[in-house]
């Protein structure tokens, strides 16, 4: 057994049980946590695949920004987790058929008989200088470039629905305006007045 | 690096209106919010240019560009001209209705656009790919647009309702596709097509249809996917509701024709048997539910679900006939859905929805021509000769007859339509028949007033004259 | 003796040949860069006592140099305190999360010309996706610390990084652009020429903009809002003490050293020296004086020492910026302008301006 598939075989039981422990640890910031390591996991699967931007880009875009701001936004709500388990047990007897039914589902699907490698073949090893980020880049901007604006599109629907949603204007706020505060002269704080000296009597 | 250009200009009409959207997107930041009618008048003129880009490259036979992601045919572009109408008219009636109620905005008319976007994407798209992303581009600007009224709790409350299960349908839709993927090893419609056929592993691509039916039926709102339309329909604005009830079912059409006909074609077999069980499903439940419904908002909602159940049938007879019919359907639902929500949007003022259907009591009363026009409309659902639902409706059944072994299917049909036509009735019913319990005057501005009866007279019109709609979907079918 | 040392390691199967080699340049990389962060400490203390008129450390040692060993000392002897309530795992982990990252880094950096611990092809990837991971160190100690202070300080910073990141991110992808590769190595050599071939100057603002940003990474002066002693005690690591907090110490001041070396490496042309293609090649063959002026490591260390000395000169000149202009500063001026400046230099390379992107 090569040092690559025992490298496999200890991040995957990594992933899969830091993966369970997302769904039964009770504190949510632990759950976060769990997610966080479940990613990176998945990231040093990637590497093994030679997909190396991928897995970088999963640990700069998942890690490093979607779950710092889950995280921040989990630890600020005061989340009920007892409340949350209840009827845990009257759902579980279908939720475990529901679970064995797509578990059953997803073997017949991509186990060895449509994915083995008589099926497909094993991909070529690359090169120590092939360089996947620039193959990646080819393929996004001349073959999916449609999808790849679309997709742009999309992110750019969310940026606006986010902001039109959740950003308010009230009225009794008091708003900085920097530029003003910069450009403020002294005539406009300070006003200069003449006024006869005190004369003695 | 060799790189061929794509032919960019098929993709014109897209390309234009993200251009535009974009553009209105940047006006309506240094708009004052008293000008916002700007805002409004760039995405009607957004609206008209690309109508005219679309007609003025009419297709009349299918190319392909950016790598066969991208299909345009006549089927398309009719049904792209069918979007930009509604949509049209959505932005017109919704103006009043959202100065009323403190939510016109410009994010409104952006999102509108996007989803206009979304809309073309997905009637144009080629492959599971770009099929996928319209319609996330199209959903994504829905869901928000349903919460865009914050004041309000039902509405956030359906936004959430509709975001969380559009979510579960997307993964259902992307898990079946994945499927697909994995037998054919294309992400391509046509290529899917050609290795489908002859692929060793048929269990597996009947699990990936199986996936896809399911995520579209979401999508569609077929029963038993049905639970968040009347939700959603009721608690959004409705402003958005009568965005969600035009323009995408159109859209819908053409996913189902994509997914099913260009891609799936080979397991006619088994997609058939699913849709007529949705077909089935959706309009008994649909129109018996519809029934005990005391929010008209609600009731025109089952209607849809109802009529979503009807535009399957053609669909599924798997001919080209079958396809315009189903084609005209969708066209003819829409601008039939348009004036229902439009004339609830007509009678409702600052304070006041409208969507009771005690507030339609003695409408003849208080506003004779609007209670014809409402007439006209509810008659039309209803499928009463000679308005333009009633040819819809024969088009379509007149196909599954000439289906072997379907005429049943026909029969079931006509019978649940027959019940749907009680409550289209009871409306007219209470329009003439009851005492009003409002009677304040109706106001609304005239360039509603002229588009609801444009709208009713059109259904009317087309009605007595479906001929030349009907021929346009069948050429628009058959040439591609 | 060193013949009979290697001849032992050559008896070694090959593996653990690698495996020895690379914990060695490990350890070569790291011990000098401990040593730096212990008197980049001393240096802070005199520098701003300098230049507030102080004399600053001057009675351990000669000249007070031994200050930063009787910190150390100090530090190593206190106890570690774990507050009750707190998350006692993540508590006494989240030192460990936020060194990590910021020593892992250090394998991209390169010295000079081949002088790299893995010289990998998405490097600049690599590293803005390591050093994002660092947040996490801090976030959780202040959620694992169970206090008020410590949370509103995570809270901060939170917000902070992931804010100015995306500012850094896209100055990092404008030296991408302009290098037309990710390999740290591939970037220096990229800039080689002369010193106005060097990316500071067709990236000017992203140059700048990727130092301030840095600034704010590493939660210093005049970002420094997560710790914000006026306001909110010591932030994050209120409820440290011990080696627990000397963890956090040390890793911020390796951030503060990576960012510079960064910065270096990117803009001002990493080991290459500002005399290149300014005296005539015949100097750089003169012996001891060649040395001195051709490219190599000692110029790399000089402009990391010039963003060092920036660093304190902030810190002991710039008054506390308020939260919503942090925010603000981020957000609305230094994204805006990345993305402006990225179409800027899309334009340059797409005409070849000389003398960066001729066709040469």
């Amino acid at each position: 057994m090569g040092v690559e598939k025992i490298i496999f075989y200890i991040v995957a039981l990594i992933m899969v049980s830091s993966a369970t422990m997302v769904i039964t640890v009770r504190n949510p910031i632990q759950a976060a946590l769990f997610l966080v390591l479940t990613f990176f996991a998945s990231a040093i699967i990637w590497m093994l695949l030679e997909a190396e931007f991928l897995a970088i880009v999963l640990v700069l875009v998942y890690v490093g920004a979607v779950m710092v701001l889950f995280l921040f936004v989990v630890m600020m709500l005061d989340i009920n987790v007892d409340r949350l388990r209840e009827g845990f047990t009257r759902y579980l007897p279908i939720g475990v058929v529901v679970a064995v039914a797509m578990v059953g589902m997803l073997i017949t699907v991509v186990g060895s008989d449509n994915f083995g490698l008589d099926k497909i073949a094993e991909p070529e090893r690359h090169l120590a200088d092939y360089n996947n980020t620039k193959a990646l880049g080819s393929e996004l901007y001349t073959k999916y470039v449609y999808p790849f604006e679309i997709a742009a599109v999309i992110l750019l629907v969310a940026i606006v629905a986010a902001i039109a949603l959740t950003m308010r204007r009230r009225d009794n706020t008091k708003y900085q305006k920097p530029e003003d505060q910069i450009s403020v002269k002294r005539e406009d704080r300070v006003r200069m007045v003449n006024m006869p000296t005190e004369k003695k009597k | 690096m060799n790189f061929e250009l794509p032919n960019i200009a098929l993709a014109t009409p897209e390309i234009t209106l993200l251009c535009l959207t974009c553009l209105v997107l940047v006006i309506d930041l240094f708009v004052p919010q008293q000008k916002r009618i700007v805002t409004y008048l760039a995405s009607q003129l957004s609206l008209i240019i690309v109508f005219a880009l679309t007609i003025s490259s009419y297709a009349e036979q299918s190319s392909f560009a950016f790598s066969n992601t991208f299909v345009r045919d006549s089927m398309g572009d009719v049904l792209k001209l069918g979007v930009y109408i509604s949509i049209f008219m959505v932005f017109l009636y919704s103006r009043d209705y959202l100065k009323q109620r403190d939510i016109f905005i410009g994010e409104f008319y952006v999102l509108g656009l996007f989803g206009v976007l979304g809309m073309m994407v997905l009637i144009s798209a080629h492959n599971f790919l770009t099929l996928y992303l319209g319609l996330e581009l199209l959903s994504l600007s829905l869901y928000a647009m349903v919460a865009i009224h914050r004041e309000s709790a039902s509405a956030s409350e359906s936004a959430m309702k509709y975001f969380v299960l559009g979510a579960i349908a997307s993964g259902m839709l992307l898990y079946g596709m994945s499927m697909i993927y994995g037998v054919t090893g294309s992400l391509d419609l046509a290529e899917i097509a050609a290795t489908a056929e002859s692929s060793s592993n048929q269990l597996l691509l009947i699990f990936g249809l199986v996936f896809i039916s399911v995520g579209v039926a979401f999508k569609l709102g077929a029963v038993p996917f049905h639970m968040w339309v009347p939700d959603v329909y009721h608690g959004a604005p409705t402003s958005v509701t009568i965005y969600i009830a035009s323009a995408p079912k159109i859209a819908a059409f053409a996913m189902l024709m994509r997914l099913l006909i260009d891609g799936l074609s080979s397991l006619q077999a088994q997609w058939q048997d699913i849709l007529i069980i949705l077909a089935i499903s959706s309009m008994a439940v649909g129109n018996i539910i519809a029934i005990a419904q005391a929010n008209m908002k609600r009731m025109l909602a089952y209607s849809a679900i109802s009529h979503i159940g009807f535009l399957m049938l053609g669909v599924l007879t798997g001919q080209q006939s079958g396809f315009a019919a189903s084609m005209f359907y969708a066209l003819a639902y829409s601008l039939m859905s348009l004036g229902g929500f439009g004339m609830i949007i007509l009678l409702s003022r600052k304070g006041f929805e409208a969507d009771r259907l005690d507030d339609y009591k003695g409408l003849n009363e208080r506003s004779p021509w609007f209670a014809l026009m409402m007439l006209i409309i509810m008659f039309s659902m209803a499928g009463v000769p000679p308005f333009l639902g009633f040819w819809a409706k024969l088009s379509v059944l007149k196909e599954v007859v000439a289906a072997d072994s379907l005429l049943w299917l026909a029969v079931v049909s006509v019978i649940f339509s027959i019940i749907g036509a009680f409550y289209y009735l009871r409306i007219i019913k209470l329009m003439y028949f009851d005492k009003p319990e409002d009677t304040t005057a109706i106001t609304a501005d005239m360039d509603l007033r002229i588009a609801i009866s444009a709208n009713s007279l059109f259904v009317l019109g087309l009605g007595l004259f479906p001929g030349m709609l009907l021929a346009l979907c069948l050429s628009a079918i058959s040439a591609s | 003796m060193f013949e009979w040392v290697i001849s032992i390691f050559e008896s070694f199967p090959m593996g653990l040949q690698t495996t020895i080699l690379i914990l060695l340049k490990i350890v070569a990389i790291m011990i000098p860069l401990i040593l730096c962060v212990a008197y980049l400490t001393f240096a802070e203390r005199k520098v701003i006592g300098y230049m507030q008129l102080r004399l600053g450390p001057n009675r351990v040692g000669p000249r007070g140099l031994l200050q930063p060993i009787a910190d150390t000392v100090k530090l190593m002897f206190k106890e570690i305190i774990i507050p009750t309530g707190s998350n006692k795992y993540l508590f006494i982990i989240s030192p460990v999360l936020s060194i990590a990252p910021a020593l892992a880094v250090w394998a991209v950096i390169p010295f000079d010309d081949g002088m790299v611990l893995a010289d990998i092809n998405a490097g600049l990837l690599y590293v803005l996706a390591i050093t994002s991971i660092g947040v996490y160190g801090v976030i959780i100690a202040g959620w694992a610390s169970n206090s008020k202070y410590a949370l509103l300080g995570a809270m901060r910073i939170g917000a902070q990084i992931v804010a100015y990141e995306i500012a850094m991110g896209f100055a990092l992808v404008g030296v991408l652009m302009a290098a037309g590769s990710l390999n740290l190595g591939d970037i220096v050599r990229g800039q080689s020429g002369s010193i106005f071939h060097w990316y500071w100057l067709p990236l000017f603002p992203l140059f700048i903009i990727y130092f301030v940003s840095g600034v704010a990474e590493t939660n210093r002066a005049p970002f420094d809002v997560a710790e914000g002693e006026s306001e909110i005690v010591a932030g994050f690591h209120v409820e440290y003490s011990g080696m627990a907090f000397a963890v956090f110490f040390l890793a911020e001041y390796i951030n503060m050293i990576l960012i510079a070396i960064l910065a270096s490496v990117m803009f001002l042309g990493g080991w290459l020296s500002p005399f290149e293609g300014i005296l005539p090649e015949t100097v750089f063959d003169i012996p001891v004086l060649g040395m001195l002026l051709g490219p190599g490591i000692h110029w790399l260390l000089l402009k990391t020492s010039f963003f060092l000395f920036c660093y304190l000169w902030f810190r002991a000149t710039f008054p506390r910026y308020r939260y919503d202009q942090i925010m603000r500063l981020g957000w609305k001026v230094f994204i805006p302008i990345t993305i402006v400046w990225l179409l800027v230099v899309g334009l340059l390379i797409l005409g070849e301006v000389p003398p960066w992107w001729d066709a040469a």
